[in-house]
């Protein structure tokens, strides 16, 4: 039976809460993960593992959370995504919200794409995607 | 003294789960210090007896090849003091699978099944593309104390597989 996007965001609200040590009401949809939940590098990997246990799902490695277009000076110049970087970074996050990031794609701001809400929505898309 | 809280594992799956033992005793030096008067065994030492059991479980899934180390304390919630005679049972579960950026444990603290502990860990591996290591310079996580316990229950679970002495 499929989940209501509600339901989806009450057990990734309980993941963040155990895995992160924070208040329910701080899990706001639009509370990033590392800047307002004060996640640090290992605990996305523990967000990882609650979700998949949480929703009975794989999520393979740099699949929810990007992990190495920074590396390259392809992608990054200046301390900016390339054109063929947001590309990239598109490609790679279909289920974040990058209208306002693409504006002044300064790579120290890459982190504040990781909200709440984009984890639903990476949740809803991958447990559609299962079904169909 | 050497730094290794747990005395004998007990059981062990290959990549889920394993079970260790520890007998707490007055002649260990820390118990005498830890609150003078009241012998205990200190919670901290009870988290690192959960961590070594928990570690050479998921060191053992690639060969003791990666350099497993204790990255978070998720949760440690304690409900009774240990004190020497307690024969502490450290059970820890991989969560999941344990993947190559690391793994997921819970694990309960147990005495003569009353419950001491539950505990949650995470483990990293240490990615030696950031953090060059000079060739020859061995695993420093898993020193020859830790791959002796697994051996020693490896060699008891042959011993007792053998023919027993009444047969």
């Amino acid at each position: 039976m499929a989940l209501s996007r509600d339901e989806i965001t009450e057990k990734v609200r309980e993941a963040l809460v155990d895995a992160l040590g924070v208040d329910e009401d701080e899990v706001t949809p639009e509370a990033r993960i590392g800047g307002d939940l004060g996640a640090e590098s290992i605990d996305y990997l523990d967000i990882v593992f609650r979700l998949e246990k949480a929703f009975n799902i794989k999520i393979p490695r740099g699949d929810l959370f990007p992990d190495n277009i920074l590396s390259s000076d392809e992608f990054v110049q200046d301390g900016k995504l390339t054109e063929k970087g947001l590309g990239e970074l598109k490609a790679r996050m279909p289920h974040a919200d990058l209208s306002q990031f693409e504006q002044n794609p300064n790579v120290q701001d890459i982190a504040d794409l990781f909200t709440v809400d984009m984890i639903v929505r990476y949740v809803e898309s991958k447990l559609g995607g299962e079904e169909g | 003294m050497r730094w290794i809280w747990i005395d004998r594992f007990v059981e062990f799956d290959r990549g889920r789960r394993a079970a260790a033992v520890k007998c707490v005793s007055l002649a260990e030096e820390h118990l005498h210090d830890h609150v003078p008067g009241f012998p205990v065994h200190p919670p901290t030492l009870m988290i690192e007896g959960m961590a070594q059991t928990a570690g050479v479980l998921v060191g053992d899934v690639f060969d003791f090849k990666e350099k497993v180390v204790l990255a978070k304390v998720t949760r440690a919630t304690f409900h009774r003091h240990v004190g020497p005679g307690d024969r502490l049972r450290f059970e820890a579960e991989v969560q999941g699978e344990v993947r190559h950026e690391g793994a997921a444990i819970t694990g309960t603290i147990t005495s003569n099944g009353d419950l001491v502990a539950e505990i949650e860990l995470m483990f990293a591996h240490l990615d030696q593309s950031r953090e060059p290591v000079e060739p020859g310079e061995g695993n420093f996580v898993f020193n020859e104390d830790f791959i002796r316990l697994l051996r020693m229950r490896q060699l008891r679970d042959l011993a007792s597989n053998g023919p027993s002495p009444d047969a």
